[in-house]
């Protein structure tokens, strides 16, 4: 499975900028970024290249963050690409917390990230319909 | 122009005399209750030696946290069968203070505030609103007696609920209004939204501010919008409520009546008398009060004395506007709030860091707190609805415990300076 962060912040200037500094500092790369809010706060959400690592660096700068597993599941850059992987969960119960998606290669590859109450129930079903999932080592070397 | 002509303007070797005489059945009352039986024995005070206010000094004052400790009985100086009342100040996580009455009590408090209501004009023809809570607080209960005393026609509407204050003063045309200074600056607004005018539409000659400290210029502002003179009023729960001290018509300093306490202005420090003009502690004794008595009572509100007759020909010495407070409490939409009720309900929250700051702010006339809380690293689990929900949680329970609903924020952990030295959790942006 796969690793992303999750930190709090305050909606305010600079914010973006300091975490992205701290990971860029360290040479992580960040494959894909999401920001929720909600009365002056919010949670981002990334997915970087060395997803330990990032943790400890935001840690000690004293950012609350949490590092949870996600399923990245690698779909074709295509019309109907994102329906066939929300068709096999739809079809098994399963429902999608959040979600985001980033495109490896354009017209060929795109991965989508999400988030189940089940993780390892909804691996399974993806892996069954022949899906490619991804593990923290294949997202760096992506 | 007087309620009471002799009393109120009694000379002052007589206001002497009878200070001392009430004083020694006070000391006499008070040894009825646990507490001052110890406080005297402690201190090896001899009470048959207190015989006149200078003799005060050798008695140490009585602070609230006393007052708390003594909760429920150790103030009682009768037995409670006789006591017909009681008030309580609010607060569910700390130990409340409780305040009994007897049936006399309650009689020559509602004789002060009626003096009082007399002093600014009001008369039995006056058509009376009171927008000030009922209930615990003393505010509501206080006014609405001595206006009754006064033979005022009594409309004891309560607070909020501005639709209908409005709607009262429009059909009523109450002439006399006991409300407080911020809440008179917000229900403007509301009137001017309800296409009224306060000065034309309505009939209100007298309003009474309280519960509230406000400055002189938020005053005549007041007194512009409505077309109304403005009086400010002085009182606490412990010592009564509303009525303890209160302007007359040429507003300039509230007349304290001597005749139902003492006064001293205390040097919070040292708790030696500040000269006259200078700014101390209000402390207070009650010397014509049974079910509760108290003796030199530290109120924790900072005043300075004025010394000079005042040309009304009232005898009793006046205090100035209250400049302050000695403790952290502050009055917001006149409710009493120690930052430490609220530091309590944000440590009983464990996603909660330790760190807090409160925010006060004046926005188009409507007062804003804010609470702004920093969360703890470990216990954040990536979640925004969580995060949400605590949030709303938080909002809650505040509301439970100090009746108004700050507007809670989250913040990332340290980015409230940490506390140096002595903790400045409140920052008051309001003019007051």
């Amino acid at each position: 499975m796969a690793r992303q962060l999750s930190i709090f912040a305050e909606n305010k200037p600079g914010r973006i900028e300091k975490i992205t500094r701290l990971l860029s500092q360290e040479g992580i790369n960040i494959r894909a970024i999401t920001i929720s809010s909600a009365n002056g706060f919010g949670v981002i959400k990334i997915l970087a290249s060395e997803p330990q690592k990032a943790f400890e660096v935001l840690r000690n700068h004293n950012f609350p963050v949490y590092l949870q597993e996600v399923i990245a599941v690698v779909m074709n850059d295509e019309p109907g690409g994102l329906h066939r992987v929300a068709r096999a969960l739809a079809e098994n119960q399963i429902n999608i917390e959040d979600a985001y998606g980033f495109v490896i290669k354009s017209g060929e590859k795109a991965v989508l990230v999400i988030q189940v109450e089940n993780q390892p129930q909804a691996h399974n079903i993806l892996e069954r319909n022949g899906f490619q999932l991804l593990t923290d080592e294949e997202i760096y070397q992506l | 122009m007087y309620w009471e002509k002799q009393l109120e303007t009694i000379p002052r070797e007589e206001l002497s005399l009878l200070q001392a005489e009430r004083l020694k059945k006070t000391i006499a009352n008070a040894q009825r209750t646990s507490f001052y039986r110890r406080l005297f024995s402690h201190n090896k005070i001899d009470p048959e030696k207190i015989k006149s206010p200078e003799d005060l000094k050798f008695i140490p004052p009585t602070t609230k946290v006393d007052l708390r400790e003594g909760f429920p009985f150790g103030f009682l100086a009768v037995p409670l069968e006789e006591a017909v009342r009681l008030h309580s100040s609010s607060g569910t996580t700390g130990t409340p203070t409780v305040i009994y009455y007897t049936a006399s009590d309650l009689d020559r408090w509602t004789n002060q505030v009626a003096r009082s209501m007399y002093a600014v004009g009001m008369r039995k023809n006056d058509v009376f609103q009171n927008m000030m809570s009922y209930g615990l607080f003393t505010g509501g209960l206080g006014m609405h007696y001595g206006a009754e005393r006064l033979g005022a026609l009594t409309i004891p509407i309560g607070a909020g609920n501005s639709k209908r204050q409005i709607w009262f003063l429009k059909f009523f045309k109450s002439t006399a209004i006991h409300i407080i200074p911020s809440y008179a600056l917000l229900l403007a607004q509301l009137i001017k939204a309800e296409d009224l005018d306060p000065r034309q539409d309505f009939n209100i000659r007298i309003m009474l501010l309280g519960a509230e400290p406000h400055s002189e210029e938020t005053r005549r502002r007041i007194e512009e919008i409505y077309g109304a003179k403005a009086y400010n009023s002085y009182g606490l729960s412990e010592v009564n409520g509303p009525g303890v001290a209160f302007e007359c018509v040429f507003q300039e300093g509230m007349h304290l009546w001597e005749d139902y306490y003492i006064l001293e202005i205390l040097n919070p420090q040292t708790l030696s008398p500040t000269p006259p003009g200078e700014v101390g502690e209000i402390v207070l004794t009650t010397i014509y009060r049974d079910a509760t008595p108290l003796i030199r009572y530290r109120t924790g509100d900072l005043a300075s004395l004025l010394e000079e007759p005042c040309p009304c020909g009232r005898t009793h010495r006046r205090i100035s506007r209250i400049q302050g407070r000695t403790d952290d409490m502050f009055i917001f939409r006149g409710v009493n709030i120690f930052p430490m009720q609220i530091e309590k309900v944000l440590m009983s929250n464990p996603e909660v860091g330790n760190n807090y700051r409160i925010i006060l702010e004046r926005e188009d006339y409507r007062d804003k707190m804010i609470v702004e809380v920093e969360i703890k690293p470990e216990l954040f689990l990536g979640d925004l609805q969580k995060l949400a929900r605590l949030r709303e949680r938080i909002q809650s329970e505040l509301h439970s415990e100090i009746l108004v609903t700050p507007e809670v924020i989250l913040v990332e952990p340290g980015s409230i300076p940490a506390p140096e030295g002595k903790v400045q959790r409140v920052i008051d942006h309001r003019q007051l």
